[in-house]
């Protein structure tokens, strides 16, 4: 099928967005004089707001059956509901990053950091919608270079280069051996495309289909940050301005499930029962090993960096049951998580900025001194710990629910118990906010504007969602049914 | 052993040779010369696989302005050219004990697999084909241009890193 020269457009056409967005913030930075540089977040928030209308126009289009799924550019990217919902995951990620980078102190403003995030999310946008390896490793590879960059944006601060270039030789190195593994599914098949390397697989020797397999699942581990592949995650994210850390958190970890999710169902239907039990070791690796690290650290960044690789085990497991539900779960889990855990962060960003320190006893008399401050963690904390009612609950709810769906019942016991580990080191920072007491409870905390603008989104988000379950289920529900 | 595995072998040890001097070397320039040796028989490789334009162009590219860039980046670099360290640390052992394992499982796998034969040659236009699907919406026009936003990431990244401070 011969496709319009629209049709090839309408199925990137957020990414279009970015990339102009992208070329005028280059104009606009160096057009506005040297004191109004802190303009530039607006703007960088309006081209992400674009393509986000954009995505949310084209979604809805997907959703109501308006526009029905199809291949771009000769089979590169793929225009469905899951790739436009995975966007959306990315693009309000990057709103609410630049939303707390904007007075974050020790990043100055400039043009630089806003074009690399923009970038960086036009690269996770073509990852949850490529559909052939070629496609696949040039918009892991973007997504990379920019955020290599960022996170060692604060090039003056030893721990935050040190966190770049860690996380750049970690990253090039997992995604060489990615490369490896997807040069020998070229090699095996001749094939680039998914569903053709599918077909093509069937007939192959089980052990070679395995081998490549495994190496592939280094490069996408590396991006989940799964255990045994984590440990960049706590350097990197301690290291990392703390905005930058929140959008590594959130929004690379949901583009590398979203490869994950389609390379394995898409490519590789035939190794189901392989990757099966390799997802479910991982899950249960993952989780288990991020808790009991999380529970030592002082840090609180380091905290929510292990509390985060806990949180790639649970969603792990939605992809390890390998059904429309699982998969439904995951994506359900990712959107809320991005939520959750951009709240956590931004209140990170706002305590960094009063006290100058990242540890979890310096939140001590919070409650007091900023009572919807804390409010707005305790939200967060509860809902990343999966505390009924909040919506982190049905999110853990339904990954459990999906395992036992598969006959994982092994996998959902494990999950409970992590989940009642994890709550520990959540109570432990909730403690530190109501319970101790700190000299310093007079003094007001101040939040910028646009940080109070991702609080309250983030935690109406996450409250609102709390009472819409049924219809965000509903909609990870069709978007599961693009694989 | 027909003359073109010979020939194969020979460039194989070349390329692998020569890439085990670069991270051996103890000076960071000899590193980048013998890196620019391990090219060439890549290169070789490409000439041996009949794809002549890719052997011109890792030639032209890679030997020619890639290996350019490195040397000017060990020189530029303060105290890089003048100051080697060891090439091994306390981890070298580790690292060549997994490596070698990493090899040992890989290659009956590798060597075990029934490889598909190509069984026509290269078409005459393959390079006119090559150009085309470049630029062709339907083939690799969009991983093209997303190479190109990803070179400008870097591009604006190494002038922010590198700028002198204000």
């Amino acid at each position: 099928m011969e496709l319009s020269w629209w049709a090839h457009l309408w199925s990137v056409l957020p990414e279009i967005v970015l990339v102009l967005a992208a070329a005028l913030m280059m104009a606009v930075d160096a057009w506005l004089p040297e004191g109004r540089k802190r303009e530039l977040g607006y703007w960088a928030i309006g081209g992400l707001a674009a393509a986000l209308t954009v995505t949310a126009v084209q979604a809805a289009q997907l959703a109501g059956g308006i526009a029905v799924p199809y291949e771009a550019f000769g089979g590169s990217v793929r225009a469905d509901l899951a790739a436009m919902l995975f966007r959306v995951i990315f693009l309000l990620a990057g709103i609410l990053t630049v939303a707390i980078s904007m007075d974050f102190r020790p990043l100055r403003q400039s043009g630089e950091y806003y074009i690399l995030l923009l970038i960086s999310v036009l690269g996770m946008g073509l990852m949850g919608a490529a559909v052939n390896l070629v496609m696949l490793y040039l918009a892991l590879e973007t997504v990379g270079i920019a955020l290599y960059l960022l996170a060692g944006y604060l090039r003056d601060t030893p721990r935050s280069a040190e966190a770049g270039l860690k996380y750049f030789l970690f990253g090039v190195f997992s995604s060489t051996i990615m490369l490896y593994g997807l040069a020998l599914i070229y090699g095996f098949t001749g094939e680039i495309a998914y569903a053709r390397i599918a077909q093509a697989l069937a007939g192959l020797p089980a052990p070679a289909v395995m081998a490549a397999l495994l190496l592939i699942l280094v490069g996408f581990g590396f991006k989940v940050s799964a255990v045994p592949f984590h440990f960049w995650t706590p350097d990197v994210y301690e290291g990392a301005p703390t905005p930058v850390t929140a959008f590594i958190s959130v929004a690379s970890k949901a583009a590398g499930f979203a490869v994950l999710i389609r390379a394995m169902i898409e490519a590789f239907p035939t190794a189901q029962a392989n990757w099966v039990a390799i997802m479910a070791a991982l899950a249960f690796v993952t989780m288990t090993v991020g808790n009991l690290l999380a529970i030592p650290q002082r840090n609180l960044k380091r905290l929510l960096a292990y509390s985060s690789i806990a949180q790639a085990g649970y969603i792990l497991i939605g992809i390890a049951a390998a059904s429309p539900l699982g998969v439904a779960a995951s994506i359900f889990y990712l959107g809320i998580y991005t939520l959750m855990n951009i709240a956590a962060f931004a209140v990170a960003v706002i305590m960094t900025n009063v006290t100058g320190s990242e540890e979890i006893r310096d939140l001590a008399g919070l409650s007091r001194r900023s009572p919807g401050l804390a409010l707005a963690m305790l939200a967060a904390l509860l809902s990343l710990g999966g505390i009924p009612p909040l919506v982190g609950f049905f999110a853990k709810l339904l990954v459990f629910a999906a395992a036992i769906e598969s006959g994982l019942l092994w996998l959902a016991i494990a999950g409970v118990l992590n989940a009642m580990v994890a709550f520990y080191y959540y109570i432990m920072v909730a403690r530190a906010m109501y319970v101790d007491r700190s000299p310093e409870e007079e003094k007001p905390v101040w939040i910028s504007r646009p940080a109070r603008f991702t609080l309250w989104f983030t935690v109406a988000g996450v409250l609102l969602l709390t009472v819409l379950v049924y219809p965000l289920y509903l909609l990870a529900q069709m978007a599961a049914q693009a694989f | 052993m027909t003359l073109i595995q010979a020939v194969f072998v020979l460039f194989a040890i070349l390329t692998l040779g020569a890439g085990l001097f670069t991270v051996l070397s103890r000076h960071l320039f000899h590193a980048v010369l013998y890196l620019i040796l391990s090219l060439v028989g890549v290169a070789g490789l490409f000439v041996l696989l009949e794809a002549e334009f890719l052997a011109g162009v890792q030639v032209l590219i890679y030997i020619g302005a890639i290996s350019i860039l490195i040397i000017f980046a060990v020189m530029l670099t303060r105290g890089m050219a003048r100051n080697p360290g060891p090439p091994l640390n306390n981890q070298s052992l580790a690292a060549a004990v997994i490596a070698g394992l990493f090899f040992v499982l890989l290659a009956p796998v590798i060597a075990g697999f029934p490889w598909p034969q190509a069984t026509q040659g290269v078409p005459a236009d393959a390079i006119e084909a090559l150009g085309r699907s470049l630029v062709d919406p339907n083939q690799f026009a969009l991983p093209f241009e997303l190479a190109s936003v990803m070179i400008l990431a870097a591009l604006i990244g190494a002038i922010f890193i590198a700028r002198e401070k204000r």
